[in-house]
């Protein structure tokens, strides 16, 4: 693979996919912490938002240690270079808080539909879409769920509503690179020339490196990562790596690996409340196709009921749940904890 | 039951359509017109075929023949925009409007929780907020009657296919209205409301979560029981609102996980969102109809 000169866009996911495995907890101080470093580093577009986007605190998500207009605020004044973006999932958040963000001094906003429904998000990307300045993105989550034609028809419908960027995002890891490629290379020939192409990977089946390669490869100039790896499941692709390897490979991040190495060893390991990595139930999200962060939802009802959280994880993968349906995690164990009462009996 | 009182049906889409099956049914209510948009549109023809006027010149098409046809109430189900200018013209004919958009510019109703007030209060535009505020608003306030709430939160799980092009045009006043209705009907101090869309196939039934964090903690007995009379209530108008699990108690959190199975009268079972829509408003238009028709009430020109 030859990726010599090529130019890409990182972006780093710490500070809202790490909010995942951390509960939604991470304190306003240790975002600005954090953020300050990685613009220090030269990272140049950080995504600092509540795991599930603006307006998700919430019973079924998670209350978060602060608002998203906290976080919001004191990072934007944070940094000098980097630009700050916020996730909007329609559904869950509104154009109301599309408005707060952008009041609070984002560079950009990502709104994130599942592949096959791009048109629930016509409001938000038309709204931001009129903002000048705004990067407007468009986020299609579960992207290995639908076939490479079917995903570029949605893609398509954000590129109308406004987008001037749009993702394919492998938010449950299940992807091989062969699988990035098809996506990728079709979405590349198909979408406007001067429309950007970005992948968000996970990295349940240690794909998120190749993952990521296999994207630029075949045309996408953002790729998304996390200092290492803090992120839903077994984390994002972990970006010091991926870094690392661009490095080698010729290609130009303009983001300083060793101050980026730092950041991710001494910041965000320490912060971590369980190493995220791949192990028993990441691993089952990455064979299974399951969202991300069903992770320690699975976890808390399997302990709770006494089941296997691997058990209810491939159930559902099974069941084709989608992203957000975390209240269907609760119902289901209840529903298998009394199948395996009344087989017990 | 000889008299009936008419009414006619604005919209003649799926909700409009599924809303005349059911009302062709009723004991109180005959429908009589249906106003439609596009004349070539199947929802009209299907009415005609059924015996009920029809127009494809919007509501002004029916306005002449309106007070000469006794139409006392009107249900509009065709979107938020329109709305307003419609109901406007009907209560100017002293017909009721019965609102299945997410308009709400009357009154919320949500037929086992308020209906009797709104009709008491003689309203002539009442809103039934929406699918999923009609699903799962009763049950916060099965809550709420028990103990204080000091937040209600939902999560409605809808199939793709039973999601309409006007709902996801304005996923917005969605969760707004939702929420909304937490608060004023459901009786939460806040209220917060969340819509997933499912692709999968077949399509899923209509799934819906409700979160309530109680003031104090709560008591477990009584909210089982005021969930389960709840249920019981809804079940009068949709058979198929069935409790999954729960109410599942843990610190001062109540969660219950419902299904929605609609009737199948026009619209597929999975949809159960859109047949608890119909259901609910018909439910509401056949309260107003025994109020007119027991001469407790007769709707004046607004």
């Amino acid at each position: 693979m030859d990726l010599n000169g090529k130019k890409i866009t990182v972006h780093d996911m710490c500070l809202r996919d790490g909010m995942h495995p951390k509960q939604h907890q991470i304190t306003v101080q240790q975002m600005v912490t954090i953020a300050a470093a990685m613009d220090e580093a030269g990272i140049p577009l950080i995504e600092v938002t509540h795991g599930d986007g603006l307006g998700g605190a919430s019973v079924n998500y998670g209350f978060p240690a602060a608002s998203d207009e906290e976080y919001l605020t004191a990072v934007c004044k944070a940094v000098k270079n980097a630009g700050i973006s916020a996730l909007l999932l329609p559904g869950i958040g509104t154009v109301d808080h599309l408005k707060m963000a952008v009041g609070c001094g984002i560079s950009t906003i990502r709104v994130a539909t599942h592949c096959t429904e791009a048109d629930v998000s016509e409001q938000h990307l038309n709204m931001a879409a009129q903002y000048p300045e705004l990067d407007t993105v468009g986020f299609l989550m579960m992207a290995h769920m639908i076939e490479p034609e079917e995903l570029i028809v949605q893609l398509k419908m954000m590129e109308d509503f406004g987008a001037n960027c749009v993702y394919i995002t492998d938010s449950a890891g299940y992807m091989l690179p062969d699988d990035v490629t098809s996506r990728v290379s079709l979405a590349r020939a198909e979408l406007r020339p001067e429309t950007e192409l970005g992948f968000h990977g996970h990295h349940n089946l240690a794909m998120g490196i190749a993952n990521s390669l296999a994207a630029v490869d075949a045309g996408a100039n953002r790729i998304d990562g996390s200092l290492a790896g803090l992120g839903a499941g077994a984390g994002n692709t972990p970006l010091e790596v991926f870094l690392a390897v661009c490095d080698r490979m010729g290609v130009k991040t303009g983001i300083d690996l060793f101050k980026a190495m730092d950041i991710a060893e001494d910041l965000i390991v320490p912060l971590m409340d369980h190493m995220v990595r791949v192990d028993r139930d990441s691993l089952t999200l990455g064979w299974a196709g399951v969202y991300s962060s069903f992770l320690l939802f699975a976890k808390r009802s399997a302990e709770k009921y006494g089941l296997s959280s691997r058990d209810i994880l491939v159930e559902l993968g099974r069941r084709r749940t989608v992203g957000g349906q975390e209240d269907m995690i609760e119902d289901l164990a209840l529903d298998m904890a009394k199948e395996k009462e009344n087989g017990a009996l | 039951m000889s008299k009936k009182v008419k009414a006619a049906i604005i919209g003649p889409g799926n909700i409009g359509t599924d809303l005349l099956m059911k009302a062709m049914r009723s004991d109180f209510i005959e429908p009589v017109w249906m106003v439609g948009v596009v004349s070539d549109s199947p929802g009209l023809a299907r009415a005609m075929e059924m015996g009920l006027k029809t127009t494809a010149d919007g509501v002004d098409g029916m306005l002449p023949f309106m007070r000469d046809d006794g139409v006392q109430i009107c249900f509009d189900a065709t979107s938020a925009y329109v709305h307003a200018e419609n109901s406007r013209k009907v209560n100017g004919q002293g017909a009721v409007m019965i609102d299945l958009t997410p308009a709400a510019i009357g009154p919320f109703c949500v037929p086992p929780v308020n209906l009797e007030q709104a009709v008491e209060a003689r309203a002539m535009n009442v809103n039934m907020v929406t699918c999923g505020g009609q699903a799962t608003i009763p049950l916060v306030a099965a809550v709420s009657q028990v103990q204080p709430v000091e937040y209600g939160e939902i999560v409605a799980t809808v199939s793709s296919k039973s999601a309409g092009p006007g709902t996801r045009k304005n996923i917005d006043e969605f969760t707004r209205t939702t929420a909304t209705g937490i608060e004023r009907v459901g009786g939460a101090e806040r209220g917060k409301a969340i819509i997933v869309i499912n692709p999968a196939e077949p399509p899923l039934i209509m799934r819906d979560t409700v979160h309530c964090l109680t003031v104090d903690e709560p008591d477990q007995d009584a909210i089982t029981l005021s969930v389960h009379a709840m249920i019981a209530e809804v079940q009068k108008y949709v058979p198929g609102y069935t409790l999954k699990n729960g109410p599942v108690f843990d610190g001062n959190r109540v969660s219950i996980y419902m299904e929605v199975e609609g009737l199948g009268d026009f619209l597929p079972k999975y949809a159960g969102n859109l047949d608890i829509m119909t259901a609910a408003g018909l439910r509401t238009g056949e309260m107003y109809a025994e109020e007119i028709l027991s001469g407790r009430f007769t709707p004046v020109a607004a």
